[in-house]
């Protein structure tokens, strides 16, 4: 046992190396990155023990987490939030093929958006798929959790989801932990029918799925993390899920005057509710992200018990909890002593200086400038801060891949001319199929893809296709005389504008590959290499 | 005992490295720690801030609420001025006094230094001058750190036990500079 001061993310590493984990598979995605990377600085991700290498993008990782399942194996797969829309496919079906080796999907949600394009709430996902849910409310819990969801997840047969959001995937607190276990040995599945979902078997795991419910609804309500604490006062009782709780908690230093229920396992352990909503006026639901719970407490008709939450205005409809928001809700005052100094601006981030992707933008503008209505369809990487000023080059950016796929939908719809910029690693997440696309209807769209050798906006981690990249364009047929590398330095500025304006202007696709190393990397080899 | 903290700056000026010596500090006396950090997309030169809490009782919320927070300690002027909702009554500001100036709308300096100055309890620090004269422009964040020691309740000689720890792995040679930059630090604000 020993004692560690550790992120939410790293508790949650621990846990899963100390559950005896064997491979990790993950795309990065802020909040959830440092998960991956504790595993690959550990003794094991070292050692080649466990698997830890970055995957293409979260699908590939959840399938793979799948077949290592498969294999008798205890598989972790991590993500951001929005990287289980990329995920689903695979993550649903699992849920009916369910799983050999335990399986823990790790969905980090950012309410408020602190570096997301949404703020999606993945326990909608678990319901989806019919699996349960833990939402840790601390880091010791986070830890703890681990090995009890891999237990879970080999007793039941299925995947478990677990959830947690940007304020405990980023924060530090100590955490004490145990003893490791040995990872599983190989040993392939009893039944491996279950694995093949033709129709008439897929309805029979369906159908199994479905009468499991009963079993994950019982679990719920005995679950050692759904913790129900009486209260004095029956005026009120609360629900506080995940972080919620200590929110809440943070108002009421001497204890809770209101009998609450702490919610970190679900489904919703619906008996206690029902208690709770027979002893108590009224119901104040505390919960990070979408109402979730407020919904399916709610419903439609209407009740005795007056529920309240995010949908009834106590609680603010968007954005994350905070405990002065929580505090609000409880009709208590703020504690706010000094005013907002009229001395503050926003300080938006930036593309660093002497960052190639500068490069890009200003010679991509100075050929835009010169054609009218071109547009320019953009991705998801620090180069989307390419749509701040003093750049303001794109004009989009809506997912992983959409800047190909767009500027051909725009191109198809009589946009001339259309150009789509995307980084290196989101290309491979999911730009070659849209390329392919394009490439089979030889639309008349230039792309670039702006290749710092590395996933910058979420730290440097290996970029899946790095020196692949011509090859990746000529397999896909892209015709090699408008295939072009160049070099983003501003003394190449000539050169970079003019192959840009004669690609804009070709009237057929061509690719752009404007590369050099990010310098944030860059100036981390430099320091490496000294010491 | 209970000590809130904001540490506030942009990306890249080293709060996270500040956090991390009074976290271990904290982690070695035995206290509650809860360390809210922010990383992504800000870390690219945005505002940057970290809610530190210490205490010796169990510790709640992951964030401080508003009028709660003990000690703002900034590397930079308008960062510190930012979480102003978040001071308590009697808490203090210790701060650089050095603007980083990297959006053009920045506002002006000079009202920013008034507003410090007219406010109790504040220590302002002029880092660029200080890391500049002692040849270490590295280390000015521990600079920062010792002229906050005071405000922590946690004891200089156990920050630099934490500074011996955390840096321990880079040499003899960053620890004493360190070491150095937290001692000049407190001196300069006695
Ligand atoms: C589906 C999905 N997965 C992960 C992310 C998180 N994410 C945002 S940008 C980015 C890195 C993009 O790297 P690259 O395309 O190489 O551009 P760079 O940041 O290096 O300029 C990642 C992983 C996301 N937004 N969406």
């Amino acid at each position: 046992m020993a004692k560690k001061l550790l992120l939410g993310d790293q508790a949650i590493a621990q846990g899963a190396l100390d559950a005896g984990l064997s491979g990790v598979y993950a795309y990065p995605g802020t909040p959830s990155t440092e998960i991956t990377e504790y595993i690959q600085e550990s003794p094991q991700g070292r050692g080649g023990e466990v698997h830890c290498r970055w995957c293409t993008n979260e699908k590939t990782a959840m399938e793979t987490a799948l077949g290592m399942s498969y294999a008798g194996k205890r598989a972790l797969v991590c993500m951001k939030h929005v990287g289980m829309n990329v995920a689903a496919d695979p993550f649903l079906n699992s849920a009916i093929t369910g799983v050999n080796g335990g399986v823990v999907v790790l969905v980090a949600d950012d309410p408020s958006m602190h570096s997301s394009q949404n703020e999606q709430d993945t326990r909608f996902y678990g319901k989806f798929a019919m699996i349960p849910v833990l939402e840790p409310s601390n880091q010791q819990e986070a830890y703890d959790m681990m090995s009890f969801a891999y237990e879970l997840s080999e007793k039941i047969g299925e995947p478990v989801l677990m959830r947690v959001v940007t304020r405990m995937a980023h924060s530090r607190a100590v955490v004490e932990t145990g003893e490791p276990k040995a990872q599983n040995e190989l040993n392939a599945p009893e039944r491996s029918q279950n694995w093949v979902l033709l129709p008439a078997i897929a309805r029979r795991r369906y159908a199994a799925l479905v009468e499991q419910q009963k079993e994950f609804d019982a679990l719920s309500e005995s679950s050692p993390f759904n913790v129900y604490t009486e209260g004095e006062n029956h005026d009120m009782g609360v629900i506080a899920c995940g972080i919620g709780y200590n929110y809440y908690m943070e108002n009421y230093p001497q204890g809770s005057p209101y009998p609450v229920l702490k919610v970190s396992q679900y489904p919703l352990p619906k008996e206690i509710i029902r208690k709770m909503a027979s002893e108590c006026k009224s119901l104040l639901i505390v919960e990070d992200g979408q109402p979730f719970v407020e919904e399916q407490v709610r419903g439609v008709l209407p009740v005795e018990c007056e529920i309240k939450g995010r949908l009834s205005g106590e609680l603010p409809r968007m954005g994350e909890l905070t405990p002065d928001n929580v505090k609000a809700a409880l009709g208590m005052g703020s504690s706010q002593v000094f005013a907002a100094s009229q001395n503050v601006v926003p300080r938006p981030p930036a593309l660093c200086q002497g960052c190639g992707h500068r490069s890009v933008y200003e010679a991509l503008n100075r050929i835009v400038a010169e054609c009218e209505g071109a547009r320019v369809f953009g991705d998801i990487g620090c180069y989307t801060l390419g749509a701040l000023p003093p750049y303001k080059s794109i004009n989009s950016c809506v997912d992983m891949g959409a800047s190909i796929t767009m500027a051909k939908g725009a191109s198809d719809a009589g946009v001339f001319p259309a150009i789509a910029v995307i980084g290196d690693s989101t290309f491979t997440h999911s730009g070659m199929t849209g390329l392919l696309d394009a490439v089979n209807c030889n639309a008349p769209i230039t792309v670039i893809i702006s290749d710092n050798l590395t996933t910058a906006m979420t730290g440097g981690q290996d970029s899946a296709g790095t020196n692949k990249f011509e090859a990746i364009c000529q397999g896909l047929g892209v015709d090699k005389e408008h295939l072009h590398v160049v070099n983003p330095l501003p003394q190449n500025m000539e050169e970079i504008t003019r192959i840009m304006r004669e690609e804009i202007n070709y009237r057929g696709l061509s690719v752009i590959i404007p590369r050099r190393e990010c310098i944030q990397t860059l100036s981390r080899k430099a320091k490496a290499k000294k010491k | 005992m209970k000590t809130d903290i904001i540490l506030a700056g942009v990306g890249g000026q080293g709060i996270l490295s500040i956090a991390t010596i009074i976290g271990h500090a904290a982690l070695n006396e035995g206290l509650y720690i809860k360390q809210a950090e922010v990383h992504g997309m800000s870390q690219r030169g945005g505002d940057v801030q970290s809610n530190l809490r210490i205490s010796s009782d169990p510790i709640a919320s992951d964030l401080i609420p508003l009028g709660g927070a003990d000690v703002i300690i900034a590397m930079e002027p308008m960062e510190a001025l930012r979480y102003l909702p978040y001071l308590s009554e009697e808490g203090w500001i210790i701060t650089s006094s050095t603007p980083f100036v990297n959006i053009p709308n920045y506002p002006d300096q000079q009202a920013i230094m008034e507003e410090l100055k007219s406010r109790k309890n504040v220590k302002l620090l002029d880092l660029d001058a200080m890391g500049k004269e002692h040849s270490m422009p590295k280390a000015v964040n521990m600079m920062l750190l010792g002229a906050a020691a005071d405000a922590l309740a946690l004891g200089f000689d156990k920050l630099q036990n934490s500074i011996r720890t955390v840096f321990g792995a880079k040499g003899e040679q960053i620890v004493e500079m360190n070491i150095k930059a937290l001692t000049l630090g407190r001196e300069c604000v006695k």
